[in-house]
């Protein structure tokens, strides 16, 4: 639901984001209040996963600030409210783990060091299971699924630890239509929850519906905020892409790091 | 050898400290090993091992105990591979080669200086099961207890920082504590490892156990577990070949219990194969309901498709279809439907 008046849940004020010492996200605000569906929408490159990746820690702010629930993101303990789907490709590791233990880490926000799984954990993630329809997959290895049905099991991931707030990386990138759908019902479950959803997509596909905010990002800042588009509105015509987009282009060498970068110093 | 020689020989008290230094090893090194191929970082223990060489020399330089000299070195070498690994952001491969080569040579030349040459190393390169002392085989269970509590305790921090590190870092866990830990406790492992399998072997019994088990199991928690079983048993029983053949030839334990690891692996791995050919056979086909194009019927079918047919029948839907020579078969009245 658009929600005007609810209270914010994320509060990002001019946030600037430098990769490699390149500005990538300049000066950008955004208020989601709670119950929100949000989608950052926009072209490859543009900058919506950046800005999800810093309104969750990953990447550092060079200016500006966020809050998650009123708390600054530095001081933000209460990692349990916040659920993150990362971009797929890491669902699988080197060594065999099965769907169960994988939507099992996603339990970590809530237990503390050395605590067994208690009854608790163990109806969480039975119930993460069965809002994204793994259940009878559970026992399977990660590596043996379709791409969609790994996309699933991160979702699940994020769902084992009860948040409140869920940021979803392009959720759909690669996923054939009867998983996008099992996808959409998931969310629109978690929606119906109460939870607030940011979720960045290149398209929406059969999410559409389930948007009441769409947010347009366009060359590192936001370009439109509003209710959701049509999908010309955002991008008449696009190719296609496979792998994350590459906004420092680099030249490595074995001690070489980000910003040790020489190319920086002459910008 | 006779067996009751060979009994004889396992009753000795120096055997049954290297015994003992064996299992211990053998179910540490694997259980540290699982997050290391996890991570993708199956030869990290093979550089730890390399710089570790180096912190040997310096105990038998320096006359100090080589076990610690060469925990302290392996724990240096570890976390300045974990730094690199982490901040460089290409090429990270070359900068390890160097620090391995670097300790490898570093420790052969301290060794000279110190007057020992080749053969003090050999004990530590390959391991030596009658010079364990009884002091130290205190020190490697308690190195060992140490590695196993940490690793099985913290498995479901541990599991979730390697699987997925920036979900892990979400989710509020410290990542790089995390991954120094696991590199820490990879150093410890080697320099327990070390009297037993020896430093340039150590790897081996930390990652062919981990591929070993994975041949057959489906989750994180029972390769692990299956892993330290199987290094408890290679280590063992390569000790007891060693001991076997020592009547006739000079054997260090490390390349017996080594090539035993990996007979267990070459035994397991056609079996591996021939399973996930089958699950992968048998993964049921996707129902896509409306939107697949319509059924077609086989014009004639010369059998009837059941179980003693000898076509693989697959979960497609609410119905199971015969795969038959490249075509899916679903039975549909009197005759076949293409699906």
């Amino acid at each position: 639901m658009l929600n005007p008046t609810g209270s914010p849940v994320v509060e990002a004020r001019d946030v600037t984001v430098a990769l490699g010492g390149r500005p990538v996200l300049r000066g950008n605000d955004l208020v989601v209040r709670a119950g929100e569906f949000v989608a950052l929408m926009g072209a490859n490159g543009s900058g919506k996963s950046t800005l999800v990746r810093a309104l969750t820690g990953l990447r550092p702010l060079i200016q500006g600030s966020v809050h998650l629930f009123g708390t600054p993101l530095a001081e933000f303990k209460e990692r349990h409210r916040i659920g993150y789907v990362p971009q797929r490709g890491t669902a699988a590791g080197g060594v065999p783990a099965s769907v169960r233990e994988v939507v099992a880490s996603g339990r970590i926000t809530r237990r503390s060091i050395l605590r067994p799984a208690g009854k608790a954990d163990r109806a969480a993630i039975d119930d993460a299971l069965e809002v994204v329809g793994l259940t009878d997959m559970a026992g399977d290895g990660v590596s043996t699924l379709s791409g969609g049905q790994q996309q699933r099991v991160l979702i699940a991931r994020a769902l084992a630890g009860e948040p409140e707030l869920f940021f979803l990386d392009e959720p759909t990138a690669g996923v054939d239509l009867p998983n996008q759908r099992a996808l959409a019902g998931a969310l629109r479950t978690l929606s119906e929850r109460g939870a607030t959803i940011v979720l960045v997509a290149h398209e929406l596909g059969p999410l559409e519906p389930l948007v009441d905010r769409a947010v347009v990002m366009r060359d590192g800042r936001i370009a439109y905020d509003g209710p959701p588009l049509a999908h010309e509105d955002v991008h008449a015509h696009h190719h296609p892409f496979a792998g994350p987009h590459d906004h420092v282009p680099h030249v490595g060498s074995p001690f070489d790091t980000m910003s040790l970068d020489p190319r920086e110093d002459r910008r | 050898m006779s067996i009751a020689e060979l009994l004889d020989l396992l009753g000795r008290d120096f055997m049954q400290r290297a015994l003992l230094a064996a299992l211990l090893t053998g179910l540490a090194a694997p259980a540290i090993g699982t997050f290391i191929v996890q991570r993708r970082l199956a030869l990290m223990g093979d550089g730890i091992g390399h710089v570790a060489v180096t912190g040997v020399a310096l105990g038998l330089l320096t006359g100090a105990s080589p076990t610690w000299t060469a925990v302290v070195v392996a724990i240096l070498g570890a976390v300045l591979i974990e730094v690199i690994r982490e901040r460089g952001h290409t090429n990270g491969d070359v900068a390890l080669a160097l620090l391995f080569y670097g300790g490898l040579a570093g420790g052969v030349l301290i060794t000279g200086l110190a007057g020992d040459g080749a053969a003090g190393l050999q004990v530590y390169l390959f391991g030596s099961v009658t010079s364990i002392s009884p002091s130290e085989v205190w020190y490697t269970a308690g190195l060992a207890l140490v590695v196993l509590t940490l690793t099985l305790g913290l498995l479901p921090q541990l599991f979730a920082v390697a699987s997925d590190p920036e979900f892990a870092r979400v989710a509020g866990l410290r990542v790089r504590a995390y991954n120094l830990l696991v590199a820490v406790l990879a150093a410890v492992s080697v320099t327990v490892a070390m009297r037993t399998v020896g430093l340039l072997l150590v790897s081996a019994l930390m990652v062919v156990p981990v591929a070993t088990s994975q041949q057959l199991a489906r989750s994180f928690r029972s390769t692990l577990l299956w892993a330290m079983a199987l290094g408890g048993v290679a280590a063992i029983g390569g000790l007891v070949v060693a001991a076997w053949l020592s009547a006739r030839a000079t054997v260090a334990p490390g390349p017996s219990i080594v090539l035993l690891a990996l007979t267990m692996f070459a035994a397991t791995w056609p079996v591996g194969v021939w399973v996930r050919r089958r699950r992968r056979i048998a993964e049921p086909f996707p129902a896509l309901g409306a939107d697949a194009p319509g059924p077609h019927e086989v014009e004639e079918h010369p059998h009837e498709h059941g179980e003693a047919c000898g076509h693989p029948a697959v979960q497609h839907g609410d119905h199971v279809d015969y795969v038959h020579g490249g075509h899916r078969h679903a039975a549909h009245g009197e005759h076949y439907d293409e699906h």
